[in-house]
């Protein structure tokens, strides 16, 4: 598949995707490349397709390639399943984490660390110290650890949630999908603290999926990605992000029909 | 570990399946007579008012027909003439496993039974075939004035206490198999756990078939004084082979003033077995009865255990687990009976089915005209995993009087690709994520049983998830 070099420096390589559900194409030729280090953001409205690119790339069973590449540090992802992605470094932070009654938060951590980072990374009291760490800069109490997985959470734990796992997995490439709506502003900070401490300063690199640009007033992203329609219409540095903020996504449409046109 | 996986080898996922070379010592010939009721109980040189029971019931057990209710095309398939009534595979109970016959030994061994018992039990009887092999109980709490014995050396020892219990909580004519159970009864636990006494560690049986078209009809019999407490743990398999084995078990609990019963139950038996048992307590004042029933295994399963709430102030729970599996049926339920004022009573019903398995959930609670301020609560739950499988519900409630409080909540739910997919995005496979669940549905119940006994179901559940994805 090589098309030389430059797909070894990246860490997420993507190439010309386009991706659907059920016969419905939504995303029409994807190109996007991250390297370590960086976080990259996609903004962009309902339906634009900033979901399903998450969604395929941690390999969500319902959606399906119909053309394209995805590949992590120069390996094809798309052949594999979602918890082989997982164990090669790949996390999603849900939109709509779901639910599991019964199965344990503590329990459930330390088996998902066990599968990805290994048996020894889950066991004794060095996994206890990091544990207790990470809940701390959350601010998640620790009777947290006995509730059930997602079951009565509100909205704001399970933002919460999503971003412990990230800390404790340690992934290479970390996607939030939407991860700060519906949150206050404490609780976007928190979760971009979160991000910070899991992303800057290591080689692993972030992909934000949001509506907003207050969460990256507090993760400052390298690059910002404007998504319309399953096509990436525009990209540029942070600033980008404040300005469709200021001026909308008309503007940004108008801005791209009036460059294509000329 | 290496003998668990020998006996995958030989019978696929069940890996209680094997079986040991018969070495009986007394074998009755199939089928079943008077004169094979009253061999029974002449082998076992009871008093005569046994065999008198005996006798009756199994006048009873003649006449009465077939329940006409649950899974009557398989019921009816039972052929009590091809079932062993009694075989007896050991001259004696020994008090020590070196003295039990060594292919016995190794199966209990295998099973973790000597294990288990050095580690957290007051007490364990073993039963092979018809008779209990192996018996120990703990000297302190016998020092205490603590009874625990197989139900033979129990009315051997203790027949006056026998005669006034034996029959007083469930009576020969109270249903076919119960009937069957008095009739041909051998083997089973007899316990009496005297005035303010508490037995701080369960105490367990566990039950083995090992010969085909065996029938095993152990009795027990639990008799908790004033304000004492016990917990008592059984578990159960058999050998996996083509033809059919019978199970019917009759138990029986008197919980006294101010007592606590906690009865635990794993069955897993082989797919070959039908399980179809009688178990029911009665609940003086301010006494407790809970019944933790979790059914793994069997062909068809109907057992309904059930509280009689005599006592005022008295409670009643019941927390069940159903898994039902290719070629299974669980029948299972509850029933509570309030009869006094300012009883409660919890019923948690959990069901899976999978593998075109059927799971019925077969309950009734009862409020009597007299009893005031009653308190009862039914949830039931079940999880389908595909769409070969099967759930019913038959809730009952029948409250006759006003004052009551009652909650009924029931669901049936199907594990969704969203839940699977959020499980396999940190890691694990489907199969892992679906034990995951499973696991999480049943946890209710499992939190409830002793900890060996629950981490042996989760990998129980595990296992019978291996293989369901397709």
């Amino acid at each position: 598949m090589g098309s030389g070099e430059s797909d070894i420096e990246a860490l997420l390589e993507i190439r010309n995707l386009h991706a659907g559900i059920d016969d419905t194409q939504i995303l029409k030729g994807i190109d996007l490349s991250i390297a370590p280090g960086e976080i990259h953001a996609i903004m962009g409205r309902n339906g634009s397709g900033k979901t399903t690119a998450a969604n395929i790339i941690m390999g969500h069973p319902d959606f399906e390639v119909e053309e394209g590449d995805v590949l992590l540090s120069g390996e094809n992802l798309l052949d594999l399943e979602p918890w082989e992605r997982a164990r090669e470094g790949v996390f999603l932070s849900f939109q709509y984490p779901q639910a599991v009654p019964g199965l344990q938060v503590g329990n459930f951590l330390r088996k998902s660390v066990a599968s990805i980072r290994g048996e020894e990374a889950a066991k004794g009291a060095d996994f206890r110290r990091e544990l207790n760490e990470a809940m701390d800069t959350l601010d998640i109490p620790r009777n947290f650890l006995s509730r059930y997985v997602n079951d009565g959470f509100s909205g704001g734990e399970k933002k919460r949630f999503e971003i412990l796992q990230l800390q404790l997995l340690r992934p290479k490439l970390a996607i939030l999908d939407e991860t700060d709506s519906g949150l206050d502003i404490d609780g976007i900070k928190t979760v971009a603290a979160g991000v910070n401490a899991a992303i800057r300063g290591t080689e692993s690199a972030a992909l934000i999926i949001t509506h907003y640009s207050r969460i990256l007033e507090h993760v400052r992203p390298d690059k910002v990605h404007v998504l319309i329609d399953g096509r990436i219409v525009a990209t540029g540095g942070p600033e980008l992000a404040t300005e469709l903020e200021e001026n909308g996504y008309d503007w940004i449409e108008g801005r791209v029909g009036a460059e294509s046109v000329a | 570990m290496p003998a668990n996986q020998e006996a995958r080898e030989v019978v696929g996922d069940y890996k209680a399946g094997w079986h040991d070379p018969e070495n009986s010592t007394i074998r009755f010939d199939f089928g079943l007579s008077e004169e094979v009721v009253r061999e029974i109980s002449a082998l076992k040189g009871e008093p005569e008012w046994m065999t008198d029971i005996r006798v009756k019931a199994y006048q009873h057990f003649v006449e009465r027909p077939m329940p006409t209710w649950g899974n009557t095309p398989t019921l009816e398939s039972i052929d009590f003439d091809k079932i062993c009534y009694f075989l007896r595979s050991s001259q004696a109970t020994e008090k020590d496993w070196d003295d039990v016959p060594e292919d016995i030994r190794n199966t209990f061994d295998r099973l973790g039974i000597p294990e288990a018992e050095q580690k957290w039990l007051s007490g364990v009887t073993a039963q092979y075939e018809s008779e209990a092999v192996y018996h120990s109980i703990r000297e302190d709490l016998e020092k205490q004035g603590v009874i625990f014995l197989d139900m033979d050396s129990g009315l051997r020892e203790h027949p006056e206490i026998i005669r006034k219990w034996f029959c007083s909580v469930v009576p020969l004519t109270d249903n076919k198999f119960a009937a069957l159970n008095t009739a041909v009864w051998s083997g089973g636990s007899f316990i009496y756990v005297p005035k303010g006494v508490h037995v701080e560690m369960p105490v367990q049986a566990y039950f083995r078939i090992n010969a085909k078209n065996m029938g095993q009809f152990e009795r027990t019999l639990i008799i908790a004084d004033e304000g004492s407490s016990i917990h008592y743990v059984e578990g159960c398999t058999a050998p996996t082979y083509s033809t059919d084995s019978l199970h019917s078990a009759v138990v029986e609990l008197i919980a006294l003033p101010g007592a606590h019963i906690r009865y635990s139950t794993v069955q897993n038996w082989s797919a070959n077995v039908y399980n179809l048992v009688t178990k029911r307590g009665i609940a003086h004042e301010d006494s407790k009865i809970e019944w933790v029933d979790g059914n793994i295994g069997s062909k068809l399963t109907m057992k309904y255990p059930s509280v009689i709430l005599k006592g005022e102030g008295s409670h009643a729970e019941v927390i069940s687990v159903a898994y039902s599996g290719e070629g299974q049926h669980q029948d299972a339920g509850a029933k509570i009976y309030h009869l006094a004022s300012n009883t409660t009573s919890k019923i948690l019903s959990k069901s899976i089915s999978k593998n075109g398995g059927r799971g019925t959930y077969r309950g009734l609670v009862k409020v009597s005209p007299k009893a005031e301020n009653c308190k009862l609560n039914v949830v039931c739950d079940a999880l389908i995993l595909d769409e070969d499988s099967r759930s019913d519900t038959y809730p009952t409630m029948e409250v006759a009087n006003p004052t009551a409080h009652c909650e009924h909540e029931a669901s049936v739910s199907k594990v969704s690709d969203n839940q699977l997919f959020y499980l396999m995005s940190r890691g694990h496979s489907e199969e892992e994520a679906l034990a995951m669940i499973v696991n999480g549905f049943f946890e209710p119940f499992t939190r409830e049983l002793p900890m060996e006994y629950a981490v042996e179901l989760n990998q129980l559940m595990a296992l019978e998830m291996e293989g369901s994805i397709g």
